[in-house]
């Protein structure tokens, strides 16, 4: 009469199984004490504002809080107008646009970074590009940078009147929100 | 050493009934009364001893601000100037708590270059040494994260730029780097939430760094302390009993640590600190010059010193990285620079471009100070990759005395012209 003898396969194939079920367990586990820390729905709610433009005169800007973060809106001269468009895409450190209203290969001109029909406003995310400070150059009093447009006093990026990075450490223009007209005095931001 | 037989002996029934349950008092006793230290100690060697005080200290101060501090937005800012004003001796504890953070520092860097001085980092302490790196790296996450807490207009941009120093991971997977940024932040800007999380963590990170230094310690006991002469001890000769031959120069040292250390808490309390953090954080304007505390400064102006977002941060974390490499970067035969020549010079080139980096981190990046934290930067790199690995092989080094107990008392140490013997320190422990 044959004995019972245990299969080793089969107790093998246990203790795997069971391992496996524990490790997976536990690191599925991880991820709600990952998730827990990202921004929950009411940070994420994309809130959208209205910016009446109207007090705005030509030379001067302002700046309005969107998603918490600050966004300057400047009425350009033709002067800076005509600085920023002369300016040669081969000249520039960064040649996308970075503007949410146009496709992310559209290029840097000074055409791309503002809207048709309305191109002496120009409206981005006031926020350097390359560790998060908030560049000077929005009153009238501020150092401007060496292109006329906004200096980072953190470390030392130049922007110019189209908010492109000229000259620093920045990686990046300035980005353009997502934004339209919705009267010739009047934008939504978002 | 660490492995010398036990000569605890219990004074009493109570103590006897105790260690043969949990032999602690042994344990205390092997590793910080009879343990053996090498009799040539200087007091760079005390500051081991001091580091750990400071600990201490910033965790008993750091609980007990914790039971007045609010970690929001709203009223982190004035709950720390309600600690400063209102608070009974609050102005005293906030005060050991923010120097201390400053003295902590100024200890770790002299006990780091005691180790790089003397080759400590060397075989057999390999293992000490990238500890020790681990917990200076815990202590620099402890102090940033702490230096956000009372939410001025430091603290925020000061979050807000190392923050972002992750979003330069975009330049390798774009969309990486913002998502971890967010991650960290809690939302797409610095906000109360992040306070929060510092705060936790904050509190956190202290008890890590009271696990590793357990662990350093331990390291150190397996190892046997390093001296000045670089050599082993290899003879009962060339030890003494920890106490109280090495425990009252530890004592001295710290009782002159806390001379200053007192100073700078009733005379100059915020010396140390920057003026525009008594400014509340304010996300719509940046101070016109961020600087972190002081140090930080030479790996600020490393980071600042290369023209590129990714290629900044990158140096800047190797900057430290680096140093868990050099116990196998270092070439050299013989462990303390006493004996060496050359690399002396090029040691004490490190330690000055240490210093000029801290000095060009504190000034504007641009012009000729971009240039000078460019060639110091270029240095502090080059001396652990070319000159500890060249002159290391080049090099001859002096000729080195055969024990500890000769360098210290001389050839002739036992005839009548010879400085006294010191016979009862080396009598004590009787086996090792």
């Amino acid at each position: 009469m044959a004995t019972d003898v245990e299969d080793p396969q089969r107790r093998d194939f246990l203790i795997i199984a069971g391992n496996a079920f524990a490790a997976v367990g536990a690191a599925s586990l991880i991820w709600p004490f990952v998730q827990q820390m990202n921004p929950d729905a009411g940070a994420k709610a994309l809130a959208s504002i209205e910016v009446d433009l109207s007090p705005v005169g030509v030379g001067q800007a302002i700046t309005v809080m969107w998603r918490g973060k600050p966004v300057f809106i400047r009425n350009r001269t033709p002067e800076e107008i005509e600085a920023a468009r002369s300016v040669p895409l081969s000249e520039l450190p960064d040649e996308s646009a970075r503007n949410d209203n146009l496709p992310a290969d559209a290029p840097a001109t000074d055409e791309n970074r503002t809207t048709k029909g309305h191109e002496n406003w120009l409206v981005m995310v006031g926020i350097c590009t390359h560790l998060g400070c908030i560049p000077k150059g929005q009153s009238l009093s501020d150092t401007k940078g060496d292109y006329g447009g906004w200096f980072c006093p953190c470390h030392g990026s130049h922007y110019d009147t189209s908010g492109r990075i000229r000259k620093g450490p920045a990686p990046r223009n300035l980005d353009v929100p997502d934004y339209t007209f919705i009267s010739d005095t009047k934008i939504k931001i978002g | 050493m660490a492995h010398h037989e036990s000569t605890y002996v219990p004074k009493s029934a109570t103590a006897k009934w105790w260690d043969e349950r949990l032999p602690i008092m042994r344990l205390m006793h092997d590793s910080f009364v009879d343990y053996p230290t090498p009799r040539n100690l200087n007091y760079l060697w005390t500051f081991g001893g001091i580091l750990t005080f400071c600990l201490v200290a910033q965790i008993v101060t750091g609980v007990v601000l914790a039971m007045h501090y609010q970690p929001s937005a709203e009223e982190a800012f004035n709950s720390v100037e309600q600690i400063r004003r209102d608070v009974n001796f609050g102005w005293m504890i906030r005060n050991f708590h923010a120097v201390g953070a400053s003295m902590f520092f100024i200890a770790v860097y002299i006990h780091i270059f005691r180790g790089l001085y003397y080759g400590s980092y060397k075989a057999p302490r390999e293992i000490l040494w990238i500890l020790g790196v681990l917990i200076f790296l815990v202590m620099m996450a402890t102090a940033f994260m702490g230096y956000a807490l009372p939410w001025g207009q430091m603290s925020f941009w000061g979050v807000t730029v190392i923050t972002n120093l992750f979003s330069s991971i975009d330049d390798i997977i774009p969309g990486l780097g913002t998502a971890i940024v967010q991650w960290l932040w809690g939302g797409y800007a610095v906000t109360g939430t992040t306070l929060n999380r510092f705060f936790s963590l904050h509190y956190l990170l202290p008890f890590v760094l009271a696990g590793l230094v357990i662990l350093h310690v331990w390291a150190l006991h397996v190892a046997g302390q390093n001296n000045p002469t670089g050599l082993d001890i290899k003879t009962k000769a060339d030890s003494v009993p920890m106490h109280p031959y090495a425990t009252a120069k530890d004592i001295l040292w710290l009782f002159i640590f806390l001379i200053m250390f007192a100073w700078f808490v009733f005379f100059l309390p915020d010396y140390l600190g920057h003026a525009d953090n008594y400014v509340e954080a304010n996300p719509l304007v940046t101070p016109p010059h961020i600087v972190p505390e002081w140090y930080f400064l030479p790996f600020y102006a490393i980071l600042r010193a290369i023209p590129d977002k990714l290629g900044g941060v990158i140096a800047m974390f190797a900057a430290i990285l680096v140093l868990v490499f050099i116990p196998w970067l270092d070439t050299s035969r013989v462990r303390s620079t006493k004996y060496r020549p050359i690399y002396k010079w090029f040691f004490w080139l490190f330690a000055f471009s240490c210093l000029a980096l801290g000095y060009l981190g504190s000034k504007p990046a641009e012009g000729v100070y971009v240039f000078w934290a460019r060639i110091f930067t270029f240095y502090y790199f080059a001396h652990f990759l070319i000159v500890m690995p060249i002159v290391g092989i080049l090099e001859t080094p002096k000729k080195l005395p055969r024990s500890i107990s000769e360098a210290v008392l001389g050839d002739k140490h036992n005839g009548s012209g010879g400085p006294a013997k010191p016979t009862g320190a080396t009598a004590a422990p009787e086996s090792r």
